[in-house]
């Protein structure tokens, strides 16, 4: 069937996945119930740190409906939640890793924690009871701050760690001496202290867990609200309730959002698939918004001073940073990952400084676990590097972005001093292509305007990179992953023709619905509806890591075209069986199988259903069926780059910050749907002004979350943001992977925070104040307080 | 939440022997008491539903005092008090359209939020408190967070707010929740001006007399300049300090000067 220009990689047919979800048709874990189900809750600390002396359950279980209570004792014998990536030390030691209890064992370590859980009939009845359980609790010092947490005297979260120190890290240049002996020798230095804020993902749908047992054939499955059900399925089952893979099945349907908060493996999830045995019930767990606020990982939390090197010619000469990265109470999934090799490997930024020395050191406090959040230690390495590079220009005189220009990577491949070597890029034209669409060089003019009306204008300009597709497993593995990173793909064709793909990527607002068909149709030339993606179970596909990082299109968009490369290579003989001829002179083009140089072809229909009806086939040398899987692992990270600019309105009597213009211009590389691609850089750069001006989970010196729901957390609401200026012209293809694409998920997330900031310190210097920085994020109290301080 | 009785009433009288059982609570537009309920943090035996009463509906004007319903909604006033315009731009931005549309004004004084906007207007109009046993000056209604001068089991039935010659509601809010980080509510009358403001202080809604007593004398936003209310005694918390609601409410008092015109 040919294509129109609609269909295809390149255009950008609307997303099919919205009609369900904008109708009312999704599919999400709460809308399923299974018969016979109870209900779980969790009795959650309210404390952030204390010894439990004891558990009184006995009126509890005496009350209507319960079926099972169950505390920590009941998981003495069960695994902890693991930790997926074991980070070394400079000085070659592991990181420190505690026990991470399903329910909490003799200790509350964050409010929020999982203290006892009650069964019951009803959701209300399993409240009542948790009601009447009664706890004896003895009060220990809470550590929340982490210059506090990291001091010898401190308090201990975990008694049986030598301190609340996981690991001191360096990357990078890791001579002390010579990365002084540069900073020695620099003409200039600039020196920025900043807090990137610990943020709370809040995807709309909470988190949902059901776990099901079935004694007839002594099978599990859980539905969760999951980004890669494949990557809970082996944690839960190797490391937690010690199940066989085979017996366990893990389904993540539709999912409303995850932002990172949904890839790890959560307590909850265990909890169910093992209660559904214990209880001899399903049982099912939906999570209010104020236990997600307490429950999902945060993100962000890191404190960082990060030194820039400058010689006399402005050029970059080192660049130095000290972080303290929280990790909470306990190590989630990826949580050791995330300030160590996904941000310090990126301390680099777009620029050619030739010595870089990265420090973190993560420290356990009593607050939530902290892990990815969409960009997940990208952009804390961007924001600080972006900010250090205004405060000198700022402090040299010299135009911004003229000062990145001139320090921009120009030639590629490119070796970091930071162990990336970046395959394309082209920094210049994505900056060109900024100073266009932001119309950089009319600023002047809007600043006057806005003058004019007593406000503050100011413009903030910044770059990004990003290492995307994760990952090269080889790489990941030497670096401490625990897990492979590649993904996978089975491409099925039916016997008339239309295809389900069976993915390892999991789709909770990408598009992938949309997307993925589109590749596979324009490689068949047929129509898109002919295609489906089936993704999200782990009974149907094959075994994919999930989506995370950027990575779907890259990593099992890859498999995906590699396995439709052999149908394709397959049908090519079916269709010079079919047609009398060599396989080597068929051609595909359009749906049609073509002997070249001929006017012979036979339809793509034809073919498929040759293969599944194998009459007149040869048996003998090829298989009948056509179905095929590709395990795809990515040679080298993709690295997405682009320029951001920012221009905000200052009111001075109030300090609100209003963002009257902010454009994007993004290099993905290749690009399978525009529309879906602006998407997603629209979201992404509404949460990353979500975290620059709104969003705060800030803690109290208990360990209470003061910020703890929608009253408190500032999300970023419509009228809070711009309609943007977007544009990803510029491409420079992946070189490494089939389709040349990169990834554009968490570039927006990644690339605004900065350009906020230093738009809002340009509108203040105008006015005189001498403000270098704000910490984020920047409310009208904190800019109001900077201006006046 | 609890479980708990439902009863709605069809008229004061019945709504008032309703509330006379032991823990029953008088149940308006439910913007605050059901979230309260939903989190278990009240367990009422018995909820008075008081939409269904027609006397608590409804808004009329007469003799240059508006009169409205304790139980009209947002939404309502903002569509319904044409001859108070302050008043009815207040109303329509209180919240979100789904709280415009079930939240009553009634249900907003008897809560007395701090932040909340219609104890600015109720207290900067002079407005009367008009319950099912008497009828209470704003300037004795208003007891604090969440206090008020209400009995146990009393009804607010009406609000009767005079018009002033000019007024204006200034809303600066706070980035979260969206009540009033500050709020100021500016009426001159023929008598004097009043003003009031709420968000900002420890003690609730307040008149601000040294802005009334210089708006009276030149009802003009210069008038204020030099003027400031006291840092000690306002809130502070995560969105703003002591000093910052301070300085608001002498900017949101300047700009509702200025735009009341």
């Amino acid at each position: 069937m040919p294509k129109d220009n609609d269909s295809g990689i390149g255009a950008s047919p609307k997303r099919r996945e919205d009609v369900r979800f904008l109708t009312g048709a999704g599919n999400y874990t709460d809308d399923i119930n299974v018969h016979g189900q109870a209900y779980v809750h969790f009795l959650r600390a309210d404390v952030a740190h204390a010894t439990i002396n004891s558990i009184d359950t006995s009126a509890a279980e005496a009350m209507p409906g319960v079926v099972k209570i169950f505390t920590g004792a009941d998981f003495a014998e069960v695994g902890g939640i693991p930790c997926g990536w074991g980070v070394t030390d400079r000085h070659g030691n592991p990181q420190q890793e505690p026990r991470h209890p399903i329910i909490a064992d003799g200790t509350i370590r964050h409010v929020g924690e999982i203290v006892a859980a009650v069964v019951a009939d009803t959701v209300e009845q399993a409240r009542d009871a948790a009601e009447a359980i009664e706890l004896d609790l003895t009060d220990k010092p809470v550590v929340v701050d982490m210059a506090a947490a990291l001091a010898e005297d401190s308090a201990k979260v975990h008694e049986d760690l030598s301190s609340n120190l996981c690991y001191d890290w360096v990357f990078g240049n890791d001579d002390d001496d010579a990365v002084q002996a540069a900073f020695d020798a620099a003409a200039h230095v600039t020196t920025l202290e900043l807090v990137n804020n610990r943020l709370v993902a809040n995807p709309m749908e909470p988190r949902v867990a059901i776990g099901e047992y079935s004694r007839g054939t002594d099978e599990y499955t859980l539905h969760t609200t999951s980004q890669n059900p494949h990557v809970i399925r082996l944690l839960m089952c190797a490391f937690v309730l010690g199940l066989p893979e085979h017996k366990v099945r893990v389904v993540a349907p539709d999912v409303g959002g995850g932002f990172g908060s949904k890839i790890f493996h959560y307590a909850e999830e265990a909890f169910c698939t093992h209660a559904a045995k214990a209880c001899g019930r399903p049982v099912k767990w939906t999570s209010t918004r104020s236990e997600a606020f307490i429950s999902d990982a945060h993100g962000r939390d890191h404190v960082t001073k990060i030194e820039l090197a400058l010689d006399s010619n402005n050029n970059f000469t080192a660049l130095r940073t000290n972080t303290m990265a929280n990790m909470g109470a306990y190590l989630s999934t990826f949580a050791t990952s995330v300030p160590s090799y996904l941000h310090g490997t990126l301390m680099a930024g777009n620029y050619k400084t030739p010595v870089v020395q990265v420090n973190v050191k993560t420290v356990f406090t009593n607050t939530v676990p902290v892990d990815a959040y969409r960009g997940a230690g990208r952009p804390e390495a961007t924001f600080q590097l972006e900010r250090v590079i205004d405060k000198a220009a700022r402090e040299l005189g010299v135009d911004p972005i003229a000062l990145r220009r001139q320090n921009f990577i120009t030639e590629f491949p490119y070796e970091t001093p930071v162990a990336l070597t970046y395959d394309t890029g082209d920094y210049t034209a994505t900056m060109d292509k900024l100073e266009e669409i932001a119309d950089v060089a009319g600023f002047a003019a809007r600043r006057a305007e806005s003058e004019k009306k007593g406000k503050l204008r100011g413009l903030g300009v910044n770059c990004y990179i990003e290492a995307c597709g994760i990952a090269p497993s080889n790489i990941v593995g030497m670096l401490g992953a625990r897990a492979g990173l590649y993904d996978a793909a089975t491409v099925r064709v039916n016997a008339t023709g239309t295809i389900s793909v069976f993915v390892g990527a999991h789709s909770h607002g990408q598009g992938h619905e949309t997307s993925f068909p589109q590749v596979v149709a324009d490689m068949i030339g047929i129509d898109e509806s002919m295609v489906d993606i089936v993704h999200g179970d782990t009974g149907r596909v094959p075994f994919g890591m999930g989506t995370y990082g950027s990575r779907s299109i890259a990593v099992c968009g890859s498999a995906m075209v590699r396995a439709t490369e052999k149908i394709i290579a397959k049908a090519k003989k079916i269709a010079a069986h079919l047609l009398e001829a060599s396989d080597a002179d068929i051609e595909l083009k359009d749906g049609q199988f073509t002997v070249a140089g001929t006017d012979k072809s036979v339809a793509w229909g034809d073919v498929t259903l040759t293969a599944y009806v194998p009459h007149n086939y040869p048996l003998e040398e090829l298989e009948p069926g056509l179905e095929e899987t590709a395990f795809y692992d990515p040679a080298n990270f993709t690295y997405p780059s682009g320029a951001y600019a920012c221009e905000v309105e200052v009111d001075p009597d109030t300090g609100k910050v209003t963002i009257e213009r902010f454009s994007a211009a993004d290099d993905f590389g290749n690009i399978i749907n525009p529309m879906i691609v602006d998407g997603q850089v629209h979201g992404g750069l509404g949460q990353g002004i979500g975290q620059a001006l709104l969003e705060n989970a800030a803690y109290d010196e208990d360990g209470q979350l003061l910020s703890a729901s929608f009253m408190d957390y500032a999300m970023p609401r419509a009228d809070d943001v711009p309609f943007y200026q977007v544009d990803h012209s510029c491409q420079t293809p992946c070189t490494h992977n089939p389709l040349g694409v990169k990834g554009c998920g968490e570039a927006g997330a990644i690339g605004s925070p900065p350009a906020v900031v230093n738009a809002v310190v340009d509108a203040l210097q105008s006015a005189g104040k001498n403000v270098t920085h704000i910490d984020m994020p920047l409310s009208p109290a904190r800019v109001w307080a900077a201006m006046n301080g | 939440m609890y479980e708990f009785e439902f009863v709605k009433p069809a008229t004061v009288g019945e709504a008032v022997a309703a509330l006379a059982e032991e823990d029953a609570q008088a149940l308006g537009g439910g913007q605050t008491l059901i979230p309260t309920l939903k989190q278990r943090l009240a367990m009422p035996s018995r909820l008075v539903s008081l939409s269904g009463i027609t006397e608590m509906q409804g808004i009329s004007d007469s003799g240059g005092v508006l009169t409205i319903g304790g139980a009209a909604t947002h939404a309502a006033v903002a569509a319904g008090a044409a001859s108070y315009p302050a008043l009815a731009e207040l109303a329509s931005h209180i919240g979100d359209p789904a709280v415009r549309n079930r939240g009553t004004i009634g249900g907003s004084l008897a809560n007395n939020d701090p932040a909340a906007c219609y104890p600015a207007a109720a207290l900067g109009s002079g407005a009367t408190i008009v319950t099912n046993s008497r009828e209470i000056e704003a300037d004795d209604y208003f007891q604090g967070l969440f206090e008020t001068a209400l009995e146990e089991g009393e009804i607010i039935t009406a609000v009767r707010f005079p018009v002033p010659e000019k007024a204006n509601y200034q809303k600066f809010v706070q980035p979260a929740s969206r009540f009033a980080l500050v709020g100021v509510f500016v009426a001159r009358f023929a008598d004097g001006v009043r003003v009031a403001v709420t968000g900002a202080s420890e003690e609730g809604v307040f008149r601000w007399r040294e802005a009334e007593a210089a708006l009276s004398a030149n009802f003009a936003p210069d008038a204020l300049d030099g003027l400031s209310v006291d840092a000690e005694g306002m809130i502070a918390d995560l969105h703003g300090s002591k000093e910052y609601r301070a300085h608001l409410v002498a900017v949101m008092t300047k700009r509702a000067v200025a735009a009341a015109g």
